[in-house]
């Protein structure tokens, strides 16, 4: 019997001897806390001030801020530039055929990007541009290779340039600062950090509360549990 | 008050069956007394069934089955309708529990030989449920309209353009254009929330009618209707349904609910296994994604229409898959005359049993896993081993469920 579980218990594992890890560059954690409603009314300020210009977030509406803490009023006055109502959903400003013209795709919308990337590969794309004099938009990125859209966030980021070394016969590729930005590194990560903390809050809004009421309805359940337990030993006494 | 009740029960009696059918299937339906943990499967499919249907009018009221719209109105399910987002997890998360359940119901029936005689038109019924929910979960996945409801929904249709002759027009009636488009969308909407809804509550209706026809299983495989006593004829191991399973069968529902619930409102995507994230991103025609894999319910028989890559026989390898595949499903119902032990229950089967069942199992799960990652030829190679062990099961199971050292039954069921 012995045997035949090692035996069992070795087909079981056989697919896993061959399990390696996905291919790409190494994805950096974002530092995601969605109750920072600070760190998110930044992120949204970001997020309308640079993304908004090219992306939509088409199934986000604008008075729907009050989940991160902004008033009608208040949202109206951080987010809204060109006259948009409160219930107006957050399209962009950009002609789409033009965006296709320009880039050569239509810039995706944003609204669930953080649901289908991961925060973790947004957090790392955002902050892995670098100059390549080969590409149309003259910039490239380490985790998303020869990406349309030009680095945005050049200007507070500066220039990074691609370093490839050999390290025990491996090529290693890593970004270096060339030309200083606005902003020091750190700050740079945070505003970043802000940004997708934003996008994983507008990939769906409800999270928050979601995990607010699921305290409560598995608090019940576990009452319940106890009850219904009750009830079936009661019943079932004179069951032999 | 309870003379006008009983007057007007007696009122209803006289002009529909509602007391003899209260009796009939609930308080004087006699089941085993020894049902234990895996008996709780067959009465949490019925709640996740009703779990579908009620959420998923609510779905129905919001959605657009449109292929421009469709996915917006998803999102703004999961934004702008009140609870919106509650209802939309019950239905994704209820369609894989779905899956949870009825696996296990299923496993259920293959360890305490459920499907043997007298029993089986109850497994044929039971297999044309499962067929039935496949088609549901298939419809209704690409309903979201997302990148993996389109191209996976794109292999499972290429499947049936695979088989000989009628082909190619099956395809075309079941994609009511040459293309999946917007025509496709409008006809799979309507198969998941009338045709196959209606079908499926009709199969569970026979279902139950035909379990209370022939009584119920149990963990030892002996039929309690066989020692009845001998004044009121009722079984001497059998207890009336209702109380004694009612009330047993609520706590498996709540122990059920907290698993159900823990994934709704704390990870209803379950790791991209119950929501892919691929599904994030709207349907796009021009885009072929990397890697397309099936939601996990439908990955071990995704990998058996992989593991063939050589023709055969006349027949092309893409046909050949498709073959294995449905065999792979339809070979259940062939259970009820492959087994040839003389007893039911593993209980009292032999060891040969035990570790054809044991390799079944492993097979599935391995198989599972292998149709969610991408094929190398290393994992071909095992999904084409495992492919055979799975099918061995059923094939061998004449020859080795009769040679096989069984145990004596005992005459009543025991702890």
């Amino acid at each position: 019997m012995m045997k035949l579980r090692t035996f069992l218990f070795i087909l079981c594992m056989a697919p896993l001897t061959v399990f390696a890890a996905p291919p790409g560059m190494p994805l950096d954690e974002a530092p995601i806390n969605t109750k920072d409603n600070e760190s998110l009314q930044r992120g949204a300020e970001s997020f309308v001030n640079y993304c908004l210009t090219c992306h939509a977030a088409s199934y986000m509406r604008y008075n729907r801020h009050r989940d991160i803490g902004l008033s009608e009023p208040e949202a109206l006055a951080l987010l809204v530039k060109t006259g948009q109502k409160a219930g107006d959903l957050m399209f962009t400003a950009m002609d789409k055929k033009e965006g296709e013209e320009w880039f050569g795709v239509l810039p995706p919308d944003l609204s669930v990007i953080a649901r289908s990337h991961g925060a973790d590969w947004l957090y790392t794309y955002l902050r892995a541009f670098y100059r390549d004099s080969s590409t149309v938009p003259g910039w490239n990125n380490l985790v998303f290779d020869r990406a349309a859209m030009p680095h945005v966030l050049y200007e507070l980021q500066g220039e990074q340039k691609l370093v490839v070394e050999t390290i025990g016969g491996e090529e290693v590729q890593s970004l270096e600062l060339v030309k200083a930005g606005t902003m020091t590194v750190g700050e740079y990560d945070q505003y970043v950090a802000d940004l997708v903390n934003y996008l994983v809050y507008i990939g769906e809004p409800a999270a928050n509360d979601r995990k607010r009421i699921g305290m409560y309805v598995l608090i019940f359940l576990f009452g319940m549990l106890g009850l219904t337990i009750a009830l079936k030993r009661e019943y079932w006494r004179d069951i032999h | 008050m309870s003379k006008g009740l009983n007057a007007l029960r007696e009122w209803i009696d006289a002009r529909f069956p509602m007391t003899s059918n209260w009796e009939a299937h609930l308080s004087k339906y006699y089941a085993p007394k020894n049902f234990n943990f895996w008996y709780y499967f067959g009465s949490l499919a019925l709640l996740v069934l009703v779990n579908q249907i009620l959420t998923g009018i609510f779905l129905t009221m919001n959605y657009k089955p449109d292929a421009t719209l469709a996915f917006a109105s998803v999102e703004y399910i999961m934004r702008d309708v009140d609870y919106g987002w509650l209802i939309r997890y019950m239905h994704s998360t209820g369609a894989s529990m779905f899956f949870v359940v009825v696996y296990l119901h299923m496993f259920r029936g293959m360890m305490y030989g459920s499907y043997r005689k007298p029993r089986e038109l109850l497994w044929l019924i039971g297999m044309a449920i499962f067929f039935v929910l496949m088609s549901l979960a298939f419809t209704g996945y690409i309903l979201p309209w997302g990148q993996m409801s389109y191209w996976g929904a794109q292999v499972i249709v290429s499947m049936f353009g695979a088989i000989p002759v009628v082909g190619d027009s099956l395809t075309l009636l079941l994609l009511g254009d040459f293309n999946l488009s917007d025509a496709t969308l409008n006809r799979f909407f309507a198969y998941h929330v009338v045709t196959l809804p209606l079908l499926m509550i009709v199969l569970v209706f026979v279902h139950i009618l035909a379990l209370h026809e022939v009584g119920s299983n149990n963990p030892d495989g002996v039929e309690i209707k066989a020692n009845k006593n001998p004044e009121t004829k009722i079984p001497v191991d059998g207890i009336p349904f209702h109380p004694y399973y009612s009330v047993k069968d609520i706590v498996g529902v709540i122990v059920f609910l907290i698993v159900f619930c823990t994934i709704v409102f704390f990870a209803p995507e379950f790791g991209g296994y119950f929501l892919e994230h691929n599904n994030f991103i709207p349907a796009n025609t021009l885009q072929t994604p990397d890697h397309i894999a099936p939601v996990w319910y439908f990955t071990p028989y995704y990998s058996m229409l992989r593991a063939v890559t050589v023709n055969f026989l006349w027949i092309d390898a893409k046909l050949w898959g498709v073959i294995l595949m449905g065999a792979a499903v339809v070979i259940f119902a062939f259970l009820p005359w492959l087994d040839r032990s003389p007893v039911k229950s593993i209980r009292y089967k032999g060891p040969i049993f035990k570790f054809a069942l044991t390799m079944f199992v492993i097979s599935f799960f391995v198989l599972g896993y292998l149709g969610m990652k991408a094929p190398t030829p290393l994992y071909t190679l095992l999904a084409q081993i495992f492919t055979v062990v799975y099918f061995a099961f059923f094939i061998l199971m004449p020859w080795y469920s009769k040679i096989d050292k069984t145990k004596p039954e005992p005459k009543r069921v025991t702890k």
